[in-house]
């Protein structure tokens, strides 16, 4: 095993992939010689070569049509959103069109593209970087989207999203890209898209959540066991579709639960979440399901940033609520 | 008062000039039906040229029962063809069946002879998946809807093609309109910075619904906007033919030697509305626009052409249009006999078999159950 940071598995998931599969194609800007800006195709062109590790115009639409035109051909496009702020740009490409090709055309085509990008808080960058968009992804039917908060987890599941025959929305968050290593097999291994992961078992409450929102709600937990509450940490991994059945059966043995995610709190994944909870498990809660969530503005500048971005104190204020309802 | 300084950084009348003179109406026959310009010819046998009437006839008839069938309810969604015969019939004549079609929703006939069955494409109208579903032998996306979306793609099935080194291009069409959108443009210049083969035709009939082209843009061709991605460009009388089926296949035959891409602009009209859903063109077009654009006829120009050849007679047009009348008539029975569309199954086209996620599988069943009664 070796120890790596969350971009080092997500290049060793790239590079696991385009040695498997020939038909593996990663693209986008600055993804080539550069290795990407954050260095996640780092490498990945002088060892594979420019057919099949290339840089496109900047154009974040032509990157999603050449994406789905190149899946007509027997290909499996990977491709690199540089920022998911700038998703903007390629909202028909992904929900208009890859997201509806098996529908639209009865199966007779299908897109088994993966797009990454990075997004996230707290690491100051200009507008339209950092933003939480997850939500506008997962009310798309026909697309999967998946949020990794561990090197593991990076890895196994971007695997997975390589080989799934549908488009899966991959989401990388820049806080966590270089923040920590995990004890990541160098070998090859797959975590199915739709599972959650209980990343700390607890009896009293569930704090169910994904991304860097993770870590805060594992701090506070700590917090809360100091208070003599054992509250259980549920990473979704998957924020669509939900693994309903581990959210539920938490839910159902701790009773109450609460839900965090850094995106704003209108709409959004955490109000799906509770809304599950509601119609499958209200006769098991003690108390109403509350959000720990962004405040309802655009992302900040980032001088605003460290006070709008939720964090383990908000958490631990929430669960106390719920705890003490 | 003061005469204007003359511009001295830019000339533009200069650059206008040249443009102008780049991007001439190319035609081989003129509205008789007269070659004009006989070096273009190109070198297509009598039985082709037969061939290619057909088609053409065929498809004007397909468009007038298509348009009576809407007005009785038998048919749903519908953009009338008539006057765009040259453009899409002779651009797809030059074509070969592994290439791959991307066309706009207005380009069924050109799917149509690329081997769509005739009852697929009413229930395409219809609203039913299955008039999506191309057979296995047919390389082509069913028609898009977002004005611009298949030019990105375009470039994606070309730079596959080339990948895979086959001899085959990816051509897709749209309207005049479609080049005002941010797709036309990162689809032509995608296909060029990566030489991809393909051809991107703009078939244009003058209005967007009711936008005339002239507010569409400044540029006094949609063909010269291949300058600024760096491939070549031809503007055609959309109403000649033999003029669309020589740009064409140049097109073609450049893209699969390695040479990528072309833009092909076709001048052309539509007779009809926008579409059957209530779209009245006298609110934007005047009659002697009408008038002018049907005197240049496709179907007339090609007809005297091939008289004049000693190749066409009333009989053999009467032959098409009996035949056409009996393939619709057959098609329609055979889309009326297809079973309705559900809603369980489209939930189970959402995803790959074996995948479909919980709130799919429980959904699935609630409308079984709502199906079966």
């Amino acid at each position: 095993m070796a120890q790596m940071t969350m971009i080092q598995a997500i290049t060793d998931a790239l590079r696991t992939e385009l040695k498997n599969d020939e038909n593996v194609l990663v693209f986008g800007e600055d993804v080539g010689v550069n290795g990407g800006v954050f260095r996640a195709t780092e490498g990945l062109q002088k060892e594979f070569g420019p057919d099949r590790v290339f840089d496109t115009p900047l154009a974040e639409s032509g990157i999603g049509g050449l994406a789905i035109g190149l899946s007509t051909q027997g290909f499996r496009p990977v491709a690199e959103i540089q920022f998911f702020g700038f998703v903007y740009e390629v909202m028909d490409s992904i929900s208009g069109q890859m997201a509806r090709l098996r529908y639209r055309s009865g199966g007779r085509w299908h897109a088994p593209i993966t797009i990454r990008s990075p997004f996230g808080g707290g690491v100051h960058t200009p507008e339209l970087h950092g933003d939480s968009l997850e939500g506008l992804m997962a009310q798309q039917p026909g697309l999967k989207v998946v949020i990794p908060s561990t090197p593991y987890d990076a890895k196994g599941l971007l695997i997975s999203a390589i080989r799934d025959n549908d488009p899966v929305i991959f989401l990388e968050h820049m806080k966590l890209y270089r923040s920590f290593r995990d004890e990541v097999p160098e070998e090859e291994y797959t975590i199915p898209i739709g599972k959650a992961d209980i990343k700390r078992e607890g009896k009293d409450i569930s704090i169910i959540t994904y991304g860097a929102m993770v870590h805060e709600s594992l701090k506070a937990a700590d917090e809360l066991e100091k208070e003599g509450f054992s509250a259980e940490v549920i990473d979704l991994r998957t924020v669509s579709p939900l693994d309903i059945e581990t959210i539920i059966a938490s839910v159902e043995k701790t009773n109450r639960a609460i839900v965090v995610q850094e995106a704003q709190k209108q709409a959004g994944i955490a109000a799906n979440v509770v809304a599950e909870i509601n119609e499958r498990a209200i006769l098991s809660l003690e108390a109403p399901v509350f959000r720990v969530a962004a405040p309802d503005t655009v992302y900040p500048f980032s001088q605003a940033e460290d006070v709008w971005l939720p964090n383990y104190k908000d958490i631990v204020e929430t669960a106390k609520k719920a705890l003490n309802f | 008062m003061a005469k204007k300084a003359k511009n001295v950084v830019v000339d533009s009348e200069k650059q206008f000039d040249a443009i102008r003179k780049e991007f001439q109406t190319f035609q081989i026959l003129n509205e008789k039906g007269e070659v004009v310009n006989e070096d273009a010819m190109p070198s297509l046998s009598d039985e082709e040229l037969k061939e290619l009437m057909r088609r053409m006839v065929f498809t004007r008839v397909l468009d007038q029962r298509s348009i009576s069938l809407n007005r009785q309810g038998r048919l749903g969604f519908y953009a009338p063809t008539a006057g765009q015969e040259a453009s899409q019939i002779a651009s797809h004549f030059a074509l070969e069946k592994e290439d791959f079609i991307l066309p706009g929703y207005r380009d069924i006939p050109q799917l149509v002879w690329h081997g769509l069955p005739l009852y697929q494409a009413f229930l395409y109208s219809r609203g039913h998946f299955h008039g999506n579903q191309m057979p296995e032998d047919v390389n082509a996306f069913s028609p898009q809807i977002i004005i611009g979306a298949q030019y990105v793609q375009a470039a994606g099935v070309a730079l596959g093609l080339k990948k895979r080194g086959k001899k085959a291009v990816a051509v897709t069409y749209t309207g005049d309109g479609g080049t005002s959108q941010g797709d036309f443009y990162e689809g032509i210049n995608f296909a060029g910075a990566f030489k991809a083969p393909a051809i991107f035709i703009v078939q244009n009939n003058r209005f967007a619904i009711s936008t005339p082209v002239e507010v569409q843009t400044s540029a006094e061709t949609l063909a010269q906007k291949a300058v600024a991605a760096g491939i070549p460009g031809i503007q055609v009388d959309g109403m000649d033919p033999l003029a669309v089926y020589a740009a064409v296949k140049e097109a073609r035959e450049r893209a699969i030697n390695g040479e990528g891409p072309t833009l092909i602009e076709t001048l052309c009209y539509r007779y009809g509305p926008h579409t059957m859903a209530g779209d009245d063109p006298t609110r934007y077009r005047a009659k002697e626009l009408d008038d002018e654009w049907e005197a240049k006829d496709p179907l007339v120009r090609f007809r005297n052409f091939l008289q004049a050849k000693g190749l066409w007679s009333e009989e053999e047009e009467n032959e098409v249009i009996e035949k056409a009348k009996e393939d619709i008539k057959e098609a329609i029975k055979k889309a009326d006999e297809t079973p309705k569309q559900k809603v369980t199954d489209l939930i189970n086209i959402m995803f790959e078999e074996g995948s479909w996620p919980y709130n799919l599988k429980e959904q699935y069943e609630i409308y079984k159950e709502k199906e079966s009664k």
